[in-house]
């Protein structure tokens, strides 16, 4: 097996000191992989999440136990900034573009977010470009007024824009329709597969989720209750039944 | 209205312009630190008054005119990275009340260090200037206002081209959009906040210029901030363009009162016309002529 990028060493979280999201969640992202998240609303996928990316504390929450590891180093109190220039790149959930910017500009802030420079920042655009030509044409519409599929591939570009090493995406099929999905999974597996960009991926959507991810872990109500091979997960029907909102529910 | 009274109301507008100029760069100063930490700033009227008292001090002690410009500056910068270290950064995530008693707290702490500084007395400042007015085309335009609008003007330029084309200015305008997304893409909120108290500094030190010009250099420069009050709530408080329209109609609507208005009512309408103005504003557009419409979702 190849060696861990990213994990989850027993992470459990609080927020406002009260409410506990998680509880004891263990969990390993390999160089390399796409791994799918998955679990219902309110599991607690976008919880872990942002505990890696340390941005609970801006919502009041805050990770009570256990560590979290990058590339083997402890990052469990690293800021979000230094996080990135790491290369542990967040892409949130509902998309949060700025709204009042323009598609480049948005694209840019997160070159900026990385410390990159002006021709750093115009190979960015170029590539991003290229994986979304969508965006191209309209890099200089306010993001606020552009679909939902062109907001998501622009969010999905602002996380390129920092050379992320692992990508770590929320609900990126969130309200979008079912041939956009594909799309932007399809725009991920070829950034896994040519690029060797790492991902780990939070999905409600876990038919599409499982179709394009190597392994997948599942949660329940802030614990992790079923991890393995994407296609083995995708194979059983029970499992869909009672974790994944499939058939039965 | 014949030819002659016609001339004196232009006049009279372009007057009550001018001014407004003068209350739209106090207003900024509020706009930039509300767009990027979502406060009314209460000390920003403390902040022109320290920065006029600095300068005129510093100038009485006989430091040149541009030596005295650069040092005030840097106390000003130096005054918007302490004020993001001990107040902002320790309350950060904290409701917008707690920010906004913050910095009412913080209005007095920089006015008594300002006085325990630089003294007590009123300074005259005098920016050499000309006071006299000139005419064109039969109306009389003051020399100061129409340069102290002119440098209000350029101040307005200039923030706008570094709020266009910098990367810091861009991610200031990441942060005013969306906190939380900014500090997910990496942007460090600290270094930005610093910066934005630092322009507000820069701003407050050209309205302290230009207003202690005007008023004498006192601590009732500070009391400014209740001229830009009214300007905010017509401009909106998130609006750059906002603070600059709204001042213009809040000055020359609140002259133009005093001369038509003011006989019936026994004069003395300029002090509270422009609240007057705000209110109906208040009561028909809450958030103001430009500001961003703040839905709340359920």
């Amino acid at each position: 097996m190849s060696d861990v990028l990213l994990e989850f060493d027993n992470v459990s979280v609080r927020y406002a000191g009260a409410i506990a999201a998680l509880h004891g969640v263990s969990l390993k992202v390999h160089k390399g992989e796409i791994v799918a998240l998955l679990g219902a609303n309110g599991a607690g996928k976008t919880t872990l999440l942002k505990a890696a990316s340390n941005l609970l504390p801006a919502e009041r929450g805050q990770i009570t136990g256990g560590h979290i590891l990058f590339r083997g180093r402890d990052v469990t109190g690293s800021s979000p900034h230094d996080h990135i220039r790491k290369g542990l790149v967040p892409v949130l959930e509902g998309r949060r573009l700025f709204r009042s910017l323009t598609i480049e500009e948005n694209l840019i802030t997160g070159a900026v977010g990385r410390g990159l420079r002006r021709a750093a920042i115009a190979d960015g655009l170029e590539q991003v470009y290229t994986l979304f030509p969508r965006l191209r044409d309209r890099r200089l519409s306010v993001a606020g007024l552009t679909s939902g599929g062109e907001q998501q591939m622009a969010a999905i570009g602002r996380g390129l824009m920092a050379r992320p090493d692992l990508f770590v995406l929320d609900e990126p099929s969130m309200g979008l329709a079912p041939l956009v999905v594909a799309e932007i999974f399809d725009a991920l597996t070829r950034l896994n597969t040519e690029t060797g960009l790492t991902i780990l991926v939070a999905e409600q959507n876990s038919s599409v989720a499982l179709r394009h991810a190597h392994h997948a872990t599942v949660i329940e109500n802030g614990r992790s209750t079923l991890s393995g091979r994407a296609s083995d997960l995708a194979a059983r029907d029970d499992i869909k039944a009672s974790y994944l909102g499939g058939h039965a529910a | 209205m014949d030819w002659y009274a016609f001339l004196f109301a232009v006049e009279v507008a372009v007057g009550g312009l001018l001014s407004g100029v003068m209350y739209a760069l106090v207003a900024i100063g509020f706009v930039l630190i509300y767009k990027t930490s979502g406060v009314l700033n209460f000390a920003q009227g403390s902040m022109v008054l320290f920065a006029a008292l600095t300068f005129v001090s510093l100038v009485e002690h006989g430091v040149p005119f541009a030596g005295a410009l650069l040092l005030t500056l840097a106390a000003m910068t130096a005054l918007g990275f302490a004020i993001e270290r001990t107040v902002l950064r320790p309350l950060a995530n904290r409701s917008p009340m707690t920010l906004f008693m913050a910095t009412l707290g913080l209005a007095y702490v920089i006015e008594g260090a300002a006085q325990l500084i630089w003294g007590t007395q009123v300074h005259r400042l005098d920016l050499g200037i000309s006071n006299a007015p000139f005419e064109v085309g039969g109306i009389f335009i003051s020399t100061f206002d129409l340069v102290a609008a002119g440098i209000a003007a350029a101040m307005v330029a200039i923030l706008t081209a570094f709020f266009r084309f910098t990367r810091t200015g861009l991610s200031f305008r990441a942060v005013a959009d969306d906190t939380f997304a900014a500090m997910a893409v990496g942007l460090r909120l600290n270094r930005i906040q610093a910066a934005v108290w630092t322009a507000a500094g820069a701003v407050a030190l050209v309205a302290g210029l230009l207003w202690g010009a005007r008023l004498g250099v006192q601590f009732s420069l500070s009391l400014i901030v209740l001229k830009a009050l009214p300007v905010l709530v017509l401009g909106g408080f998130d609006s750059i363009l906002g603070a600059i329209v709204a001042g213009l109609i809040i000055g020359a609507s609140e002259k133009l009162a005093e001369v038509y208005l003011g006989p019936f009512v026994g004069g003395g309408i300029e002090g509270w016309f422009a609240y007057a103005v705000a209110l109906v504003v208040l009561l028909v557009r809450p958030s103001g002529l430009f500001g961003k419409k703040l839905v709340e979702r359920f």
